[in-house]
């Protein structure tokens, strides 16, 4: 079959069958399935996570019986995206999702999105109705292209199967290089049942179009050096962008702190590549922040940001965001530099190279005496922010969610966990007291905020990672968005762990409506909750269920000691809310810490910010 | 609570881009997620093979958010180059326009008489109507119809702006 026929009127997706079996097609005439499963190998593409339909039945016959790609066959799209996404940042590798047309791709878009946020490599193969029947709001027919647009990095629609090796390995280049992201290769399905209509040169030329700017100009590399050694108040803040830079741009930020003395704080998405037990460790930044990472934010005289972006849950209130401090900012995002906070000095590069850059440029120079700065962030410490109140106000007997992670953390550490989070209070707790040592073991959503992300992404890391321990610390009303992929760690044997701190609430919506809409709690209670024990023994996994703080160690304990994937629905306080917070439209200054009175209302600037 | 809006300046940006599907749609889709202005757009390939386009495009913003513009249109991988003619240097602006103007008897001489003064040419004519084609800096455009709508103005076709940087090196 070539690309593009006429089809006859009667001509419907189901009579693939009428054509011959690729495996009937071995000469160097490959179809369009054929060249796509072939490029995937060579890609050294390990896992597809994906979910079969009608426009992708081509790839879907290539894939049986291939033992070089394993396919995940997940339960819903979305948990396809996000279980990518998982391995993705779980092994530094791409995430490979094969899905269908219509539902199949609508479905993959919260996790595509959440990719592109969150700057994770993702190849996204979609199915698309024959070239013919595209625009005839054809039978699972959307727009592919046009709805992922402004949530990828960069995507294909595919009209000849010549096209497809081409655009496969500059789709993996693109996802892989510069800032990474989503890219959705999206082939109709007369282009996976074809041949090749002419020969195309495995690599167009078109490599001029797309190269990401990777060391820093050395004039740039000396002026950031000079304003470090020059600081009396230096900090370092840094993101996502030193992960995903790999391994290596973890070891140099900490030789770099080494030779420079700088404290360092966190963003979310950058939890790990400093070690938490380091005595220059300010913790995370920002809305739930510590109070000794935002305090010396504020006061600081140089901060070099490195592979983060400002992000508004980072920087609160814009005007008094750091007003005394030199910034520089490295990122391998043009874009990302002076977006929201003007800079002194912007530096486009990669972090590791740079980060090399400036090691070497560093040389053998001394600090300034940072004493008097470092007795200033001591002072800050001991206000200890993160000491939460022992009891709940409500309910004496609850378990502390705060308490719960901090269980979790102790008797799980030595093993290097992988935590994955779904959103809300419980990821901010994970975020607060989960201790991470090194990188690529903390998968959360952070720039989308996607609940339901986490068991997904434990599924993905536990492939990546089969020898790891994967726990995904999870939320009642979260877990339920892609409950539905219990089943797929149920038929992989994946024996990922999910803790859920179980407080009957949307917490963090219900926290935002004691603040801002004086405890009016419009629907944040998790209402007809399933028994999450009972679930989990549904689906062949174990549950467990905790309700009083002296059963903690115990449950977790036998979370650990069971083989297969568990359930622990840890039933804990209520009323419990996550401190120290900035509220919206307010600085690093103003924050709220345990102990404060913080119910009541705001004015609508405030209501406004989100 | 009100809705802030910021000062915009004009600025006159050129994008040259891989002429592939879709790339007009990601241009002007980056411009409406992130709520930037078009005040006009003109697109055409300029090579012999077809393969590249150039796209003018008419902007307004603080300098900060012209910065971000360009940083988001030079992310996007079909995108080779971004150039703001505006603080580029001196440039020259371009518009060519289409204007339908019916009447008889002076109104009809007098609008010869201003087309005569404009360099205005006559591309198409009835008895009772001309079509003028004028090429000229936008704000020339503008006092050109002004007067035709005086003068029996009828409808106007205006192709948007294209730009280039004066001198002898390429941009």
């Amino acid at each position: 079959m070539q690309t593009a026929p006429e089809p006859s009127k009667t001509e419907k997706e189901e009579h693939v069958s009428d054509h011959p079996h690729p495996d009937h097609l071995k000469t160097d005439q490959q179809s369009g399935a054929a060249i796509l499963t072939q490029c995937l190998v060579d890609q050294g593409v390990e896992f597809v996570f994906g979910y079969p339909g009608g426009a992708v039945l081509p790839i879907y016959d290539e894939l049986f019986g291939d033992e070089r790609l394993r396919h995940i066959l997940v339960r819903h799209e979305a948990g396809a995206a996000h279980a990518a996404e998982g391995y993705a940042r779980a092994t530094g590798k791409p995430g490979v999702v094969l899905v269908t047309s219509g539902p199949g791709a609508t479905n993959a878009v919260t996790g595509i999105a959440d990719a592109y946020m969150d700057s994770i490599p993702m190849v996204v193969i979609t199915g698309q109705v024959p070239t013919a029947l595209i625009g005839t709001d054809a039978f699972q027919e959307a727009d592919t292209v046009g709805i992922t647009r402004h949530c990828t990095k960069h995507n294909y629609l595919v009209k000849d199967p010549a096209e497809l090796q081409f655009v496969l390995e500059e789709a993996f280049r693109i996802a892989t290089t510069g800032r990474p992201g989503p890219v959705v290769v999206d082939i109709p399905k007369d282009v996976q049942i074809a041949v090749p209509s002419r020969r195309v040169a495995a690599t167009l030329t078109a490599s001029h179009r797309y190269a990401p700017q990777m060391a820093a100009p050395a004039e740039q590399v000396i002026e950031a050096v000079e304003m470090i050694a020059a600081a009396e108040r230096p900090i370092f803040y840094t993101g996502g962008g030193v992960i995903n830079s790999g391994p290596e741009a973890t070891r140099l930020l900490r030789q770099l702190q080494d030779i420079t003395g700088a404290p360092v704080t966190s963003t979310l998405m950058g939890l790990g590549a400093f070690p938490s037990e380091h005595p220059d460790w300010l913790g995370m930044l920002g809305m739930h922040g510590t109070y000794e990472a935002n305090l010396a934010m504020n006061k600081a005289d140089v901060m070099v940001c490195i592979g983060a972006r400002f992000d508004d849950r980072v920087t609160g209130r814009l005007d008094a965001f750091s007003p005394d401090s030199k910034k520089i900012h490295i990122d391998i995002d043009r874009s990302s530099i002076n977006k929201t906070v003007p800079v002194e000095l912007g530096i486009v590069g990669d972090c590791s190279t740079v980060l090399s850059q400036m090691i070497e440029s560093w040389g053998a120079r001394k600090p300034q005496d940072l004493g008097e700065w470092k007795a200033r962030i001591a002072g800050w410490r001991a206000r200890e922010c993160l000491a939460y109140p022992e009891k709940s106000a409500k309910d004496l007997s609850a378990i502390m969610p705060q308490k719960a992670v901090e269980r979790l953390h102790a008797l799980t550490h030595k093993r290097e966990p992988i935590i994955t989070t779904e959103v809300g209070q419980h990821q901010m707790w994970a975020a607060q007291y989960f201790g991470f040592e090194q990188p690529n073991k903390w998968l959360t959503s952070g720039g989308l905020g996607t609940m339901g992300y986490g068991m997904p992404a434990a599924i993905g890391a536990q492939l990546g990672c089969p020898d790891a321990l994967v726990i995904d610390i999870a939320g009642e009303a979260s877990i339920q968005m892609n409950i539905q992929e219990l089943g797929t760690a149920s038929q992989y044997r994946l024996p990922v762990k999910i803790f859920i701190l179980n407080n009957e609430y949307m917490g963090m919506v219900r926290q935002w409506q004691e603040l801002t809409y004086e405890s009016r709690y419009s629907n944040s209670y998790s209402d007809s909750l399933p028994d999450f024990v009972k679930l989990a023994e549904a689906y062949g996994w174990t549950g467990i269920r905790i309700t009083e703080e002296s059963e903690l160690d115990a449950g977790i304990e036998a979370m650990l000691a069971a083989d297969g994937p568990v359930i622990v629905d840890c039933m804990v306080a209520k009323d419990a809310n996550c401190l120290p917070m900035i509220p919206s439209g307010a600085a690093h200054t103003e924050m709220l810490l345990y102990g404060d009175a913080h119910e009541g209302t705001m004015d609508d600037e405030a209501k406004a910010l989100v | 609570m009100k809705i802030a809006h910021d000062n915009a300046e004009r600025h006159v940006l050129t994008v040259t881009v891989d002429n592939e599907p879709g790339i007009l749609a990601k241009i002007t889709g980056l411009f409406t997620a992130r709520g930037y202005n078009i005040d006009s757009l003109t697109v055409a390939d300029i090579s012999d093979d077809h393969a590249i386009s150039r796209i003018t495009i008419v902007t307004g913003g603080p300098p900060q958010v012209i910065d971000q513009i360009e940083a988001q249109l030079d992310r996007l991988v079909p995108v080779h180059g971004v150039v703001d003619l505006t603080t580029a240097g001196p440039h020259v602006e371009r518009e060519l326009a289409l204007i339908k103007v019916t009447g008889t008897g002076e109104a009809r001489v007098e609008a010869l008489r201003v087309a005569d003064i404009f360099r205005a040419s006559v591309v198409d004519t009835t008895t009772e109507s001309f079509v003028f084609e004028l090429t000229g800096a936008p704000d020339k455009i503008d006092s050109f119809i002004a007067l035709m709508r005086e003068l029996g103005l009828v409808e106007v076709g205006r192709s948007g702006i294209v730009g280039m940087l004066r001198g002898a090196e390429g941009s």
